[in-house]
C-alpha cells in the first residue's frame, strides 16, 4: 500500500488483564490493520498501520467498543513511519510490570450467561464460569503482574480445552486469568459447620434449605453472605435472632429486574446502576403491597436490592426466588466472613448449610451501597464493583498513604494526580478489622507499586487508625482535621482547585480546638481553612452514649433552649426517664460531666428524632436519622421553623433553639411527625443558605461543596443543593467516593500531599 | 495548640503521659535508677534487693467515701511497692498545704495516713511539711516515698507476661474512679459508691505463697483503669492480652452510673485492685487463695495471654473481638 501510514497508540486506564490485547488484536483483524499490540510499563502500545481512513475508524474503535471492564483514561496517537507487512501480533510484555491497574471484580457478562444456561455448553451450571469480560478480579489477585499464578487461580491448572481457549487471540477467554471448567476448575460443595458434604447437587439442594426457610452461608466473590428466602417472614426472623441483629435493614437478592419490580419502585436511572457490571446495591423506594416480609428492612421506606453478580447467584435464584435476603456473612458489626474455616467457625450457630468452594478469596470486599441522587450514584458504601478504580484528582501530589476515620475504614493511596481508594475495611474497633487495615495497606502498596513518602491520618488523637499510623516507623506524618478532610474529599472528586465553602454535616469529628466538631461551614482548599461557621455547641450528653441513645442529644437541646425546666413539658418519650436518672442527667447538662461542648449535625438530627417521637434509642448507626429523613419525605409542608444565625468576629453561630422550643411545643400539641420531620429538614436547608450567603457577601465564594455522612441524606441534600443553587451558588456533592468517612481518607491524602509538594 | 504547654492530659495515665516520660522525662533523668513502666524500682545494695518508689496525691476531692488522700497516698505507695512482690517498710511523707486549709481536716487526713500505715504495717519514718500561699496549692496536696524488701528470687514485671498466662483480677473495677467523681460533682446517686482504697500487701503475700514463681506479672490499675494497665503489660511483655467483657467483676451501682455518664469502666481508676498475670498450671490455686482474702471475694478470672503484638483485645457479650487501646487523655467520642 501506497498510502500506508503508521500510528503508535499509547493507552492509559485498567487496559490490562480485563481482555484488551485480544480486543485490539480483534479490532485489527477486522479493519484490516497491521502491527502489534503489547502491554508495557506505560500502559498499552499499539503500533498499527493501514490507510487513513482504516486507521481513524479503527482508533475510535479503540475506545467505542472497549471491552466491558475496561476503563481508558488517556489515548495518545503519534505518527510513525511505515514498516509495511500485514500481520497483526500481539506481543508478551517487556520487561518487569509497572504500575498496573487492577481492574474491579465484575459481573457475568452475557455470553458467559447464555453459556451458563445452555445444556449443550460444557460450562452448563458452571458456577465459575467467566471470560475476559467479566468475572471477579481484585478479590483473586494475589499479587501482580496479573497472571494466573499470582491469583486464587494458581491451583487450578488449565485442561487441555480450556488451555485451547486460552491462548487463542480469537477467543473471548485468550488469557483470562481465572478461566476454567468442571474438569479443571474449582468446585462447588454443600457443606455442614464441620465440612461434611451434604448429599445431592450442591445448588439444588442449597435451593431447596431456602425453600424450606433455611438460613443457607453462600461464598460469594467478596466474602460470605447468609441466605434466607427473604418473603418467607420465619426465616428472616430467625436469621435476625441468630445474628443478633434487630433492626438494621437486610439487602435483598433478586433474579432479575422484573422480579425487582414486585417489590420495589426503581426509576429508570437505578435500574441502569442495579444492572451496571459493578452490581451494587441500590436503595430502592418499597412498592406499598410488596410481598417481601416485613421483618427484612423494618420501620424504612428502602429495601437494599442488588442483582445477581456471580454464577452462582444466577443458578440459585433464576426461576426459584422472588428475592434473598444476602446479607453479609457475620455477626453484628463484625467484619464479614471470607475464610472458610473461619466462616465455618464463625458461622456455625448462624448458618444450617454452607455452600462453598475451593476457589480462595484474597481480599474481603463487601457489597457497595448506593443511592441515586439526580441521575447519580451517592454512595453509603464504596467496595466491591468499584475498587481499586481511580480517582482523579487536580493536583499532582507525591505518594501519600492516608489511613481514614475509625468507623468506616478505608485507606487511599495517591500519587501524582491519581488516588485509589481501598475497600470498605469496616469498624476498627474490630481486633480482626484493625488487621485487615495493615493487610489491605501492605496488598495495596505492592498492586499499585507505590511506596509512600508520607502518611495522612485524623487529628483525633484516639482513633485506632491514628495509632496504626503512629506505628509506621520512619514516614513523616500528617495530621489532618476530620472535616477539612471531608472538605477536600468532595473539592478532589470535583476536580476542583482554590478555595469553596464547605457544608460539612457528620455525627463527630475531633475539632481543632479540642472539642468535638459536625455541624461546620469551613472555607477554605486543600492548603488550609478557616471555620467560618458551626451549629451553635451543646453538650454531647454521655460522649458516645449519647450517639447509642439519641434521646440524651433531645435533653441537651432541650437544656439549651428552656433552661433546667425541660422536664416540665408534656412530652411522653420524657416521661419514660426514671426518676433516678433525671437529676443525674441534669447534673451531667450542668456540669458538663463526661458532656464535651458539640457542634455535630447528626446530633441535631438525633435530637429532632427523639423530640418528634421517631426513637429514643438506636441498634445500628444513624438509624434515628434514616427513621426521620423516611418520615419527612410523607410530609410536603414548605414550612420553616425560626432560627438565628449569631455573628462574631471571627465566625458565626447557627442558633436553633427557637425551633427546639417550637418542635416542642408542635410536639406536645400533637402536631403530625412527618411535618415536624419536613419542617426540619427545611429549615436545615434555609440556615445553610442563609450562612453561605453571608459567606460568599464576605469572602466572594460562590462555590459550595457539601461533605460528611449526614448527606446521604437525600431530602437534605436534595433541599439544601436546590436552595442553594437558587441563590446563584455553584453546588458540588459526592459521586465517586462517600460522603460518610468512607470518603475521608481522599481528602486526607490531597491535604497532606498537597502540603509536601516540592518546593512549598 | 502551643506544643510548649503541659496539658492536663499529660497527667491523665494515658498516651500523652508516657509521651511525656518517653520523650523529656525519662531520657533526661536517665543515670537515676527510674523503674521505667514498672510501679516501683527494684535497685539492690549491700547483697539486698530494695523495691524503691514515690507518687504525689492531688485527688479532689480530698475526702470521699471509703477514704481520703491520706489514706489513699498511703495506700498508693504501700502497692506499688507491693506490686513488684516487694514487702513494703518504710514510707516518707511529704506534705503541701494551702495557707488558710483546716487544721481539723489536716488532722482528719494525718490519722488516716496513720491508720493505714499501721494496717498495712509499714511505718512512717521522715516526712517535710510546707506551706504555700493560697491560690498556691488546692487545699493539700500529698506525696510519700516507700522502701520494700524483695525477698524472692523470680521476676516479678510487667515484661514477664508470657503466652498461656491468665489474667486475674481480685474484684470489681471502677469504684474508686466513680466515687470519688461522685463526691466531686457532687452527683445524686441512690446507692453510695464508695472507694475501694486500700492495702494489697497483705493479698500480695497470699498470692506469691500460693502461686511462687508461676506469678509473672503484679499490676494496680490505677488511673486509666484496668485498659491502660493491660496495654502496658502486653506493650512491656510484647504479647497479647484476651479479656471476656461477660467475665469482669463490675459492681451494679458503678454500672448504672458508668452506663448514665457514658463512661467505660474499663478505663475507670481503682485503688485497691490488682491484676495477677499468672501461669495456667497455678491460677486456681492462686485465684482459691485470692477469693479467700477480704480484698479479693469477687475476684475472677478475665482473660489470658498469648503470643505476639502488644495488643489488648475484648471479647464482647455478642461474641465479637474488640480493640482495646490506651487513651490519650480523658474519653473522646469517636462516633462520626
Ligand atoms: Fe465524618
Ligand atoms: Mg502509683
Ligand atoms: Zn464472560
Ligand atoms: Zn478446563
Amino acid at each position: 500500500m501506497t498510502d500506508a501510514r503508521r500510528t503508535r497508540i499509547t493507552i492509559e486506564g485498567i487496559v490490562q488483564g480485563v481482555g484488551f490485547r485480544p480486543f485490539v488484536f480483534r479490532l485489527a483483524e477486522h479493519h484490516g490493520i497491521a502491527g502489534w499490540v503489547q502491554n508495557t510499563t506505560a500502559g498499552v502500545v499499539v503500533e498499527a498501520e493501514g490507510d487513513a481512513r482504516r486507521l481513524a475508524s479503527f482508533v475510535a474503535d479503540l475506545t467505542g467498543k472497549a471491552p466491558p471492564l475496561a476503563v481508558i483514561v488517556s489515548l495518545a496517537t503519534e505518527e510513525i513511519p511505515p514498516q509495511g507487512g500485514t500481520a497483526f501480533a500481539i506481543r508478551y510484555s517487556e520487561g518487569s510490570a509497572g504500575p498496573v491497574r487492577v481492574a474491579p471484580d465484575g459481573d457475568v457478562c452475557p455470553d458467559c450467561l447464555h453459556e451458563l444456561f445452555d445444556p449443550a455448553d460444557r460450562r452448563h451450571r458452571y458456577p465459575f464460569i467467566t471470560c475476559t469480560n467479566c468475572g471477579p478480579r481484585y478479590s483473586l489477585i494475589t499479587a501482580v503482574p496479573y497472571d494466573r499464578p499470582n491469583t486464587t487461580m494458581a491451583p487450578f491448572p488449565l485442561c487441555d480445552a480450556c488451555r485451547t481457549e486460552y491462548e487463542d487471540p480469537r477467543n473471548r477467554r485468550f488469557h483470562a486469568q481465572p478461566v476454567a471448567c468442571p474438569e479443571c476448575g474449582p468446585r462447588l460443595r454443600l457443606v455442614d459447620a464441620d465440612d461434611r458434604d451434604l448429599p445431592g447437587d450442591p445448588v439444588e439442594e442449597a435451593a431447596g434449605l431456602l425453600s424450606q426457610g433455611k438460613i443457607v452461608a453462600v461464598k460469594g466473590i467478596g466474602g460470605y453472605h447468609l441466605a434466607v428466602d427473604a418473603l418467607n417472614d420465619g426465616a428472616v426472623r430467625e436469621l435476625r435472632r441468630r445474628k443478633a441483629r434487630d433492626e438494621k435493614p437486610f439487602a435483598l437478592m433478586a433474579p432479575d429486574l422484573a422480579a425487582v419490580r414486585t417489590f420495589a419502585l426503581p426509576d429508570a436511572v437505578e435500574e441502569r446502576l442495579l444492572a451496571a457490571p459493578e452490581h451494587p446495591i441500590v436503595l430502592l423506594r418499597k412498592r406499598p403491597d410488596n410481598p417481601v416480609s416485613p421483618l427484612a428492612a423494618p420501620a424504612n421506606g428502602y429495601f437494599g436490592t442488588m442483582l445477581p453478580y456471580a454464577p452462582l447467584h444466577h443458578l440459585l435464584l433464576r426461576d426459584r426466588f422472588t428475592a434473598l435476603v444476602m446479607t453479609s456473612g457475620n455477626l453484628s458489626d463484625e467484619p464479614i466472613a471470607y475464610r472458610d474455616a473461619e466462616a465455618r467457625e464463625r458461622l456455625a450457630y448462624i448458618a444450617d448449610a454452607f455452600l462453598v468452594h475451593d476457589r480462595e478469596i484474597h481480599t474481603r470486599t463487601d457489597d457497595s451501597v448506593i443511592r441515586v441522587f439526580r441521575g447519580n450514584p451517592l454512595f453509603l458504601r464504596r467496595s466491591r464493583g468499584y475498587v481499586p478504580r481511580e480517582v482523579r484528582m487536580p493536583v499532582e501530589i507525591p505518594a501519600v498513604l492516608a489511613v481514614g476515620a475509625e468507623l468506616k475504614g478505608t485507606i487511599c493511596l495517591a500519587r501524582g494526580d491519581r488516588a485509589v481508594m481501598s475497600q470498605h475495611i469496616g469498624d476498627l474497633k474490630n481486633a480482626a478489622t484493625l488487621d485487615s487495615l495493615a493487610e489491605t495497606t501492605a496488598h495495596l502498596q505492592g498492586l499499585l507499586g507505590l511506596t509512600p513518602e508520607l502518611v495522612a491520618h485524623d487529628l483525633h488523637p484516639d482513633y485506632l487508625s491514628t495509632a496504626f499510623a503512629e506505628g509506621i516507623p520512619v514516614l513523616p506524618r500528617v495530621a489532618v482535621q476530620h472535616h477539612h478532610a471531608h472538605l477536600a474529599s468532595c473539592m478532589a472528586e470535583n476536580g476542583l482547585d482554590g478555595e469553596v465553602i464547605g457544608v460539612i454535616f457528620d455525627g463527630t469529628g475531633y475539632g481543632r480546638d479540642g472539642t468535638v466538631w459536625g455541624g461546620e461551614f469551613l472555607v477554605g482548599g486543600y492548603g488550609g481553612f478557616r471555620r467560618a461557621g458551626h451549629l451553635r455547641q451543646v453538650p454531647l450528653l454521655g460522649g458516645d452514649a449519647a450517639v447509642r441513645e439519641p434521646f440524651r442529644m433531645a435533653l441537651s437541646y432541650l437544656y439549651d433552649a428552656f433552661g433546667a425546666d425541660f422536664f416540665g413539658l408534656s412530652l411522653p418519650w420524657l416521661r419514660e426517664i426514671g426518676e433516678a436518672e433525671r437529676p443525674l442527667f441534669l447534673q451531667m447538662l450542668e456540669r458538663r460531666i463526661n458532656s464535651p461542648p458539640t457542634s455535630s449535625c447528626g446530633r441535631l438530627f438525633d435530637a429532632v428524632a427523639a423530640l418528634t417521637g421517631v426513637r429514643g434509642r438506636v441498634s445500628y448507626e444513624g438509624q434515628a436519622a434514616m427513621e426521620l429523613e423516611a418520615l419527612a419525605e410523607g410530609s410536603a409542608t414548605a414550612s420553616i421553623y425560626p432560627y438565628a444565625i449569631v455573628r462574631n468576629d471571627v465566625s458565626a453561630e447557627v442558633d436553633f433553639r427557637l425551633m427546639v422550643r417550637a418542635l416542642a411545643e408542635d410536639a406536645a400539641a400533637g402536631r403530625p411527625g412527618g411535618e415536624m420531620a419536613r419542617a426540619f429538614h427545611n429549615t436545615l436547608a434555609a440556615a445553610v443558605t442563609d450562612l453561605c450567603a453571608q459567606i460568599r457577601a464576605v469572602d466572594g465564594l460562590d462555590r459550595v461543596v457539601l461533605s460528611g455522612g449526614v448527606f446521604q441524606n437525600k431530602l437534605l441534600t436534595e433541599g439544601v443543593f436546590q436552595s442553594l443553587a437558587d441563590q446563584g451558588f455553584h453546588v458540588y456533592t459526592h459521586r465517586l467516593v462517600p460522603p460518610n468517612d468512607g470518603g475521608l481518607a481522599l481528602g486526607q491524602a490531597i491535604i497532606a500531599g498537597y502540603g509536601a509538594r516540592k518546593g512549598e | 495548640m502551643n506544643k510548649d504547654l503541659i496539658l492536663l492530659g499529660h497527667g491523665s495515665g494515658g498516651k500523652l503521659s508516657h509521651q511525656l516520660l518517653d520523650d523529656l522525662i525519662i531520657p533526661t533523668l536517665s543515670g537515676i535508677p527510674l523503674a521505667g513502666q514498672n510501679d516501683a524500682a527494684v535497685v539492690e545494695h549491700g547483697g539486698q534487693r530494695l523495691a524503691f518508689t514515690t507518687d504525689s496525691y492531688v485527688v479532689d476531692p480530698i475526702f470521699f467515701p471509703g477514704g481520703n488522700i491520706g489514706s489513699l497516698a498511703v495506700n498508693g505507695t504501700v502497692n506499688d511497692l507491693a506490686m513488684m512482690g516487694a514487702r513494703p517498710l518504710f514510707i516518707s511523707a511529704g506534705l503541701i498545704v494551702e495557707e488558710g486549709f483546716s487544721r481539723t481536716e489536716l488532722a482528719g487526713i494525718l490519722a488516716s495516713m496513720r491508720g493505714a500505715a499501721d494496717a498495712a504495717g509499714v511505718r512512717i519514718v521522715t516526712g517535710d511539711t510546707k506551706v504555700v500561699p493560697r491560690g498556691k496549692a488546692d487545699r493539700i496536696f500529698i506525696n510519700t516515698s516507700g522502701i520494700g524488701a524483695v525477698e524472692h528470687d523470680f521476676a516479678i514485671n510487667g515484661a514477664n507476661a508470657r503466652a498461656g498466662d491468665v489474667v486475674i483480677i481480685n474484684g470489681t473495677i471502677g469504684d474508686h474512679g466513680i466515687a470519688v467523681m461522685a463526691e466531686r460533682e457532687g452527683l445524686d446517686l441512690r446507692t453510695a459508691i464508695r472507694s475501694d482504697c486500700a492495702a494489697l500487701n497483705d493479698l500480695v503475700a497470699e498470692i506469691i505463697a500460693a502461686g511462687g514463681d508461676a506469678v509473672h506479672v503484679l499490676r494496680d490499675p490505677t488511673r486509666g483503669g484496668v485498659a491502660t494497665t493491660l496495654k502496658e503489660i502486653a506493650l512491656q511483655s510484647d504479647k497479647t492480652i484476651t479479656l471476656r467483657e461477660e467475665t469482669l467483676p463490675l459492681n451494679g451501682a458503678v454500672k448504672g452510673v458508668c452506663s448514665i455518664l457514658g463512661l467505660d469502666p474499663l478505663y475507670v481508676a481503682n485503688e485497691g485492685k490488682l491484676l495477677a498475670v499468672v501461669a495456667p498450671e497455678a491460677a486456681e490455686r492462686v485465684l482459691t487463695r485470692i477469693k479467700g482474702h477480704r480484698l479479693g471475694r469477687d475476684a475472677a478470672i478475665i482473660g489470658h495471654v498469648a503470643e505476639g503484638g502488644g495488643r489488648v483485645q475484648m471479647e464482647t457479650a455478642v461474641g465479637g473481638m474488640r480493640a482495646v487501646e490506651m487513651l490519650a487523655g480523658e474519653q473522646l467520642p469517636r462516633i462520626c
